[in-house]
């Protein structure tokens, strides 16, 4: 076989010599690809030319599944959807068959969908944060990160009895009120995770070499964020002030006081900053609900065990910490829906890295990837 | 190894012997203590497994050490739901390790599937379908403590295993290996 050099892509270094542009392969399994993203990068040297996401590799067929289940037995299976914030796909699909089925949730319960989730969103946030702090070359980020992670997990297995999938919010309510002593334990450790949170954020975010790795990275315009669909710290740190939470505010949220974090640069270390700013809004949504919630019913009377709402669709979103996240319901009169679709923020955002990686060296494109924050669950259902 | 090989080939006629005995302890011991590990991390039980290693769990006191890089690692922890499209990488990763190599299935789906078993049309029923499984540890996901205790009961049975020829486990390559003459296709 003889080689026909016109016919290969070379282009010309800086120094004058040919250079072959190279495919390389990242992933399926790689530590950095934050599960089982597969990236396809062409490059020049070591710039990225361009950056092709495969996915697909942890698709389980959820969304084909759940229309062999019955309502009730769907809430486990979000728990595995986008598996770093359990709380947030049980409560968006909750949301979705309390408006097919008409179900008027009890104060209190909203109320406690509200602190588990702003909750979950600092343990998802510290996951994320650890991350970036692990593909910049700082592992110890992933142990502070951890330390008010578990104490979050911790709080959650009082709560529910798991670590991890909670199967906590469900059609109508929660599944079980509070353990004894559950809020004073969290208002006795919220100061203790304000200074751990402050804490990162100088050891990380002060540091000249995070600076320098994150700043500049993968920058990406207002116009593209909201053309591309992105939402959640990925929008916001592009300057775009867009959070369900205060703009298509739902459940209790316009009864509290806080703040959306918004960046100006949209790179890497403007989305890794709008998460940790908004650990700090988390925690001010918490004490504040801690300080209104009064004593009631956890969960909606006379919910039957098998719920068959009549023939219809819905459609709610709730902000997730990747994003807004929405699941769409269509019922056609039996206990089963007849089709779940998840609008999953993960899997939007993603669909972004081909334009933010091209031009950045291979080391920056798994900054890139981390800044998206993906949860493959989530992105491949 | 070689001088173990050709000690063990002497002994083996007589199904082993008192100086392969302390051999074997020797190396069973120096196995089983630094089980460097490879985080097969696909699906939840992944965050349970970065659990396990990081602050309050700590793997690395057990000598567990996670390295993502085939090549180092001599137990390969499988963490999460494995896909038919994930089932060749995952067993190309393990054709990449090093003999003696181990394999722990963690979480319900690693073990059977799970709770994707009885419908899901993508999911592949259980890791041992695709390599030799050592350990299974069951939850959904297991919690890090369950973690440890496999690899304790992974050390338990590296103890009784034998490094003379024919008592090892075969190896067998599970993919068509490159440049061999059967093979050829890729499975990827």
């Amino acid at each position: 076989m003889t080689l026909d050099i016109k016919e290969r892509s070379w282009t010309t270094g800086s120094d004058g010599t040919p250079v072959e542009e190279l495919v390389v392969n990242v992933g399926p399994s790689h530590p950095s690809t934050h599960g089982v993203c597969r990236v396809i990068a062409h490059v020049d040297g070591e710039v990225v030319t361009k950056a092709e996401p495969v996915i697909g590799y942890l698709h389980r067929g959820i969304e084909k599944i759940v229309e062999n289940r019955t309502y009730l037995q769907i809430v486990p299976i979000t728990d595995r959807l986008d598996y770093v914030g359990s709380m947030y796909a049980n409560w968006a699909y909750c949301r979705s068959v309390e408006r097919l089925a008409g179900i008027r949730v009890p104060e209190r319960a909203e109320y406690l969908r509200v602190i588990t989730c702003e909750l979950q969103r600092i343990a998802s946030h510290m996951m994320s944060l650890g991350s970036t702090g692990a593909d910049t070359g700082a592992a110890t980020m992933f142990i502070y990160a951890f330390d008010v992670r578990e104490r979050i997990v911790e709080l959650f297995e009082e709560l529910c009895g798991s670590r991890l999938t909670y199967n906590y919010v469900r059609p109508g309510g929660v599944s079980m009120d509070v353990p004894e002593g559950w809020f004073d334990d969290i208002l006795s450790w919220t100061d203790a995770a304000r200074n751990s949170i402050s804490q990162m954020d100088r050891l990380f975010f002060g540091n000249f070499i995070a600076r320098g790795r994150l700043k500049g990275i993968g920058v990406l315009s207002a116009k593209d964020a909201v053309g591309w669909g992105a939402s959640g710290p990925v929008a916001r740190g592009s300057g775009v002030n867009w959070d369900l939470r205060k703009h298509d505010t739902y459940s209790v949220y316009p009864r509290f006081d806080f703040d959306v974090p918004v960046g100006s640069n949209g790179d890497a270390y403007d989305r890794a900053r709008c998460r940790l700013f908004e650990c700090y809004e988390s925690l001010r949504i918490v004490e504040q609900a801690i300080e209104q919630i009064e004593p009631g019913p956890f969960k909606a009377d006379g919910i039957p065990r098998l719920l068959a709402p009549r023939p219809g669709d819905a459609y709610d979103h709730i902000e997730s910490a990747r994003g807004s996240l929405g699941i769409y319901l269509v019922s056609d009169g039996s206990p089963r829906p007849y089709r779940m679709k998840v609008r999953s923020p993960a899997f939007c955002n993603l669909a972004l890295l081909p334009l933010l990686a091209e031009g950045h060296t291979l080391s920056d494109l798994v900054i890139v990837l981390g800044s998206l924050d993906p949860v493959f669950g989530e992105v491949d259902r | 190894m070689a001088l173990v090989d050709k000690l063990g080939a002497a002994l083996d006629s007589s199904g082993g012997g008192i100086i392969l005995t302390s051999v074997d302890s020797l190396a069973d011991w120096a196995r089983g203590k630094s089980l460097w590990s490879m985080p097969m991390g696909t699906a939840c039980c992944a965050m349970e497994l970065i659990a396990a290693s990081f602050s309050k769990f700590d793997f690395d006191r057990h000598g567990t050490f996670p390295r993502p890089d085939p090549r180092h690692v001599d137990v390969m922890i499988v963490a999460g739901t494995i896909t038919r499209k994930m089932a060749p990488a995952v067993q190309r990763l393990y054709e990449q390790m090093a003999d003696p190599k181990w394999v722990i299935a963690m979480g319900n789906c690693a073990v059977s599937g799970g709770i994707f078993y009885y419908d899901s049309y993508s999911v592949v029923r259980g890791v041992d379908e695709l390599l030799p499984v050592d350990v299974y540890i069951a939850g959904c996901p297991p919690r890090p403590e369950s973690m440890q205790d496999a690899v304790f009961q992974l050390r338990e049975k590296i103890a009784t295993e034998s490094i003379a020829p024919g008592k090892t486990r075969p190896h067998e390559f599970l993919l068509p290996v490159p440049g061999a003459s059967s093979g050829g296709g890729e499975a990827e």
